[in-house]
């Protein structure tokens, strides 16, 4: 079974608590419907179980596949500058099938982001080597297809998009 | 068998598009990945495919080109990279049927077509890894990735 090769750094976006047993990171594609449909049951997850579970988000964009996937992510990052990246996220996965670059700056007006800063941090080297970084990690990690998940370093199979098969991170 | 670590990567010319051949000896200098995959338009050669695709830039990094190749002809190749956005040549040995694929040791004499298998073949025609997969297992790149950096270190 893979091993998560890159372990969790204060480079990662986290939720929950950095003290909690389990330890869930989830490459995703923020165009990938398959992402899109596991995400309200990830905000499902962490809320029931903040103080036991951390999740880990990484970039896993297939930038040929899905051509927003990139923008997306570095929208997310920049968000991330300014302290939002989860509002991003958020915003992007509940608004996924209307992914364009026009909408990603309507949803960065909608949480409130300094404008100006963030067009010039979406197009920052420095964001799109992170994004790089996460994606060499994951491919590493023998990760291929998204959502692929890790618990606590080791590969997570069992979801099956079921919300029960997800909560199995915390049972098992 | 499969051919190992240390052998001569087999010498080829085959067709890339309907007017266009390459041999192995076209990239003398560079180090060759080469995915034999069973056939074109099925899931999983399509999955793994893909995430080469995605791949590209992070083996092109180490000065690796990325060859596909299998049993289908030169049309359906063409017709299937246009359909996948492919952004590296797909091999057609198609004529006499999978005579490289037997040369490295990955035919599949029952289905008659490639077994999923990968060779790095270094800049100067040797093979430094080689790897048979499953046939309904995508392998990923992470053996390609970490093969690579073995290659690297060695040179160190």
């Amino acid at each position: 079974m893979a091993i998560l090769k890159v372990p969790v750094n204060a480079q990662d976006h986290t939720l929950g608590s950095l003290h909690a047993p389990r330890v869930l990171v989830g490459y995703c594609d923020y165009q990938c419907p398959d992402c899109g449909d596991s995400y309200p049951l990830i905000k499902e997850l962490i809320a029931k179980h903040e103080h036991s579970l951390l999740f880990v988000f990484r970039n896993f964009p297939k930038q040929e596949k899905h051509p927003m996937a990139l923008p997306a992510a570095l929208a997310a990052e920049a968000a991330a500058r300014q302290s939002k990246f989860w509002e991003m996220h958020d915003i992007i996965y509940e608004n996924q099938d209307e992914l364009s670059i026009e909408n990603l700056l309507v949803f960065a007006t909608e949480i409130g982001l300094n404008i100006q800063q963030f067009a010039a941090d979406w197009k920052s080297q420095e964001l799109l080597t992170k994004i790089e970084k996460d994606f060499d990690g994951g491919l590493r990690s023998g990760v291929s297809e998204t959502p692929t998940f890790f618990v606590n370093g080791h590969q997570f199979d069992e979801f099956d998009g079921s919300y029960e098969s997800l909560s199995y991170a915390i049972s098992m | 068998m499969i051919l190992q670590k240390d052998s001569p990567a087999p010498e080829f010319n085959l067709y890339s598009t309907p007017d266009q051949r390459l041999k192995l000896g076209d990239f003398k200098g560079q180090r060759v990945i080469l995915a034999f995959y069973p056939a074109d338009w099925s899931p999983i050669c399509s999955d793994e495919l893909n995430l080469f695709n995605e791949t590209l830039k992070l083996f092109t990094a180490k000065n690796a080109v990325l060859l596909g190749i299998s049993v289908d002809s030169k049309w359906s190749h063409l017709a299937f990279a246009q359909s996948r956005k492919f952004h590296f040549p797909l091999l057609s040995d198609f004529e006499p049927k999978g005579e490289v694929s037997r040369q490295y040791g990955v035919y599949n004499d029952v289905d008659g077509e490639s077994k999923r298998a990968i060779f790095l073949i270094d800049e100067h025609g040797i093979i430094q890894w080689s790897y048979l997969s499953p046939d309904g297992i995508n392998p990923g790149a992470e053996g390609i990735l970490a093969a690579l950096d073995d290659m690297d270190k060695a040179k160190k």
